[in-house]
């Protein structure tokens, strides 16, 4: 029996809004009105304010002025080299460890549960203990200890503050990479899960070598509907990066110019010593539109519509 | 002439040395998984200069409990005020974020209404727009609003999440009508339906959400950091990010302080690990 025969059409349309209002009301405010909001600040030279007057009106000269700029120009190019860096290492070792975990008839869920770990770690504190522990550049450093042991180097690699190698790379990547492994760990497991035994099965009686051959025509293939939803998760993730390089770089001087991500230019555009939130909403403006363009790009190229009848 | 048994049910394919060659590899990765939690114990409760001497040492030479008492006192770092801005900052923010997202999820699975489908792909449609996109703008109006170091303002926007909603709304998409229907017959409406039959029924996704929304809550920092200027509204997040920056850095305070910045998590981990475990899957997969 539906809820349509008791309750009227009218009722049912006020009972919707109750239920969805208060939580469209609030999406609309906090997350479109800003959105729009941003796009009208975008067109004026809004310094330290919020409602610039008429005559402060600047037409597109805040975005010309954003993609002239080559602190932001590079701030895309940081975020290029991260994702080329993070989104394979992340990949590959989340799926190293679901294959290896999943099979463990023994201690499985200890295994799960130490690589998951490091999920309930905020970046602020992996960024102290690898900024100030690990790769702190001096001869008590953890890495340079072990290097010293290793009998490679003299023991005093400036991990984050030499450019020449840049060695920062490795600590950056190395954060996130410890951090989101057991997050994407889970989802590997979980597809995994979801593999028919009998394409195992019928792989054997077929006569498929196990190990690898079996990994790439059965294993791979099934968990392509996972490994779209993993790549897209890394990608959107690795764009949005800002606490690990905010916290693993900036001293009491201020950012180094190197190694700056779009939102750690933002931050300090928008809300840094000028306030510029003009260009700042420019900024946003772009970065919103590329990550749409690459959304549907994405989706595009991953063909998000027939994975669906995999 | 077969040498290699197979797991019929894993495609398993493994020899003995090679099993073992896993495991040895496993508890490898794990050792080193484990490093970075080691070392926050190592420094926190260690002496200064312990950890600044050069010869490395696995464990402090003496061990400074006095450290926890210590990092609790100093001015610089208002860890105690942190901690508790943190707390109601993440409480807060998983109730609301767990009654508006389910209230929404539910209304939009099952109360029929014209425009639903409109509606939801409204809601859909921020998440195309990353949160950390728009903290401009979000930081301009929270500036309007005169919330700019407010609890309320560090709270309130981030209430709103629409993949929260978008999880409650597949969950009750599956939900056994049958319960709804004999609640209906009973006479309840929806609202007492849903706090009455629905909810109690629906355990399992209520601590998925909400582990999840908890830790990004504690852990969130970009938002904090540019609503939370001044020291009063520091979460704990913030207050460690700053004191990182400090001109004289006391570092076995610092890891003291970090130590104890992740206790709350580990504790809830631990405790509602399948929880979680549920959630993250959840959030991956598009039924």
């Amino acid at each position: 029996m539906g809820a349509g025969r008791i309750l009227g059409p009218q009722r049912r349309n006020l009972w919707f809004w109750v239920f969805v209002g208060p939580f469209v009301v609030g999406l609309g405010l906090f997350t479109y009105v800003p959105l729009a909001w941003s796009v009208y600040l975008s067109f004026f030279d809004a310094h330290n304010t919020v409602s610039p007057s008429g005559s402060d009106f600047v037409g597109l000269g805040n975005y010309g002025a954003m993609l002239g700029d080559g602190a932001f120009l590079s701030s895309l190019g940081t975020f290029l080299v991260f994702t080329a860096f993070i989104v394979p290492a992340t990949y590959a070792l989340s799926l190293g460890l679901a294959l290896m975990v999943n099979r463990l008839r023994i201690a499985q869920a200890f295994f799960r549960s130490v690589f998951f770990l490091p999920t309930a770690c905020s970046y602020v504190v992996a960024a102290v203990i690898w900024k100030l522990s690990i790769f702190n550049g001096v001869r008590f450093g953890l890495a340079n200890t072990v290097l010293g042991w290793l009998g490679g180097g003299s023991g005093d690699i400036a991990w984050l503050s030499t450019t020449d190698p840049p060695w920062y790379w490795l600590v950056i990547v190395t954060v996130r990479l410890w951090l989101q492994a057991g997050f994407y760990m889970i989802l590997f497991l979980a597809g995994l899960q979801r593999i028919s035994p009998q394409l195992y099965e019928a792989a054997a009686v077929d006569g498929a070598r196990p190990g690898w051959q079996t990994f790439r025509h059965i294993t791979f293939p099934q968990l392509r509907a996972t490994s779209v939803a993993v790549v897209l998760l890394l990608v959107i993730n690795a764009f949005q990066a800002f606490d690990e390089f905010y916290n693993l770089l900036s001293d009491a001087r201020g950012y180094p110019p190197y190694a700056r991500p779009p939102l750690v230019y933002l931050y300090y555009t928008a809300l840094g010593q000028d306030q510029n939130l003009g260009l700042g909403s420019a900024g946003a403006v772009i970065l919103a539109l590329i990550i749409a363009v690459a959304t549907v790009l994405q989706a595009r190229w991953f063909g998000l519509g027939r994975t669906r009848e995999d | 002439m077969r040498t290699r048994k197979r797991d019929p049910l894993t495609g398993d394919a493994l020899t003995k040395a090679g099993r073992a060659l896993r495991v040895v590899l496993l508890v490898a990765l794990a050792l080193l998984f484990l490093v970075p939690f080691y070392l926050l114990v190592r420094n926190g409760l260690a002496s200064e200069q312990d950890i600044t001497s050069p010869d490395w040492t696995f464990f402090p030479r003496d061990l400074q409990w006095s450290n926890l008492t210590e990092v609790f006192r100093d001015p610089n770092l208002p860890l105690g005020r942190a901690l508790l801005n943190s707390t109601l900052i993440a409480v807060s923010t998983t109730v609301g974020t767990v009654v508006l997202a389910s209230l929404a999820g539910y209304g939009l699975a099952r109360i029929p209404y014209r425009y639903a489908n409109a509606v939801f792909y409204a809601i859909l449609g921020t998440l195309m727009v990353p949160a950390a996109v728009t903290f401009v703008p979000s930081f301009v109006l929270v500036s309007t609003l005169g919330w700019i170091s407010t609890l309320r303002g560090l709270i309130i926007p981030t209430l709103f999440s629409a993949f929260a909603c978008f999880v409650f709304r597949q969950y009750f998409l599956g939900f056994p009508r049958e319960l709804e229907d004999a609640a209906r017959v009973d006479g309840l409406g929806y609202w007492r339906t849903y706090w009455r039959i629905v909810v109690p029924n629906a355990r399992p996704v209520f601590a998925a959400v909400g582990t999840i929304v908890f830790i990004g809550a504690w852990n969130a920092f970009l938002w904090p950091l540019v609503i939370g200027q001044d020291q009063e509204a520091w979460t704990v997040q913030v207050a460690l990010s700053t004191f990182t920056t400090a001109q004289n850095l006391n570092l076995h305070e610092l890891f003291v302080a970090a130590a104890v910045s992740i206790v709350p998590l580990v504790v809830v981990f631990l405790l509602l690990q399948r929880y979680i475990v549920a959630g993250v899957e959840r959030s991956g997969i598009d039924d």
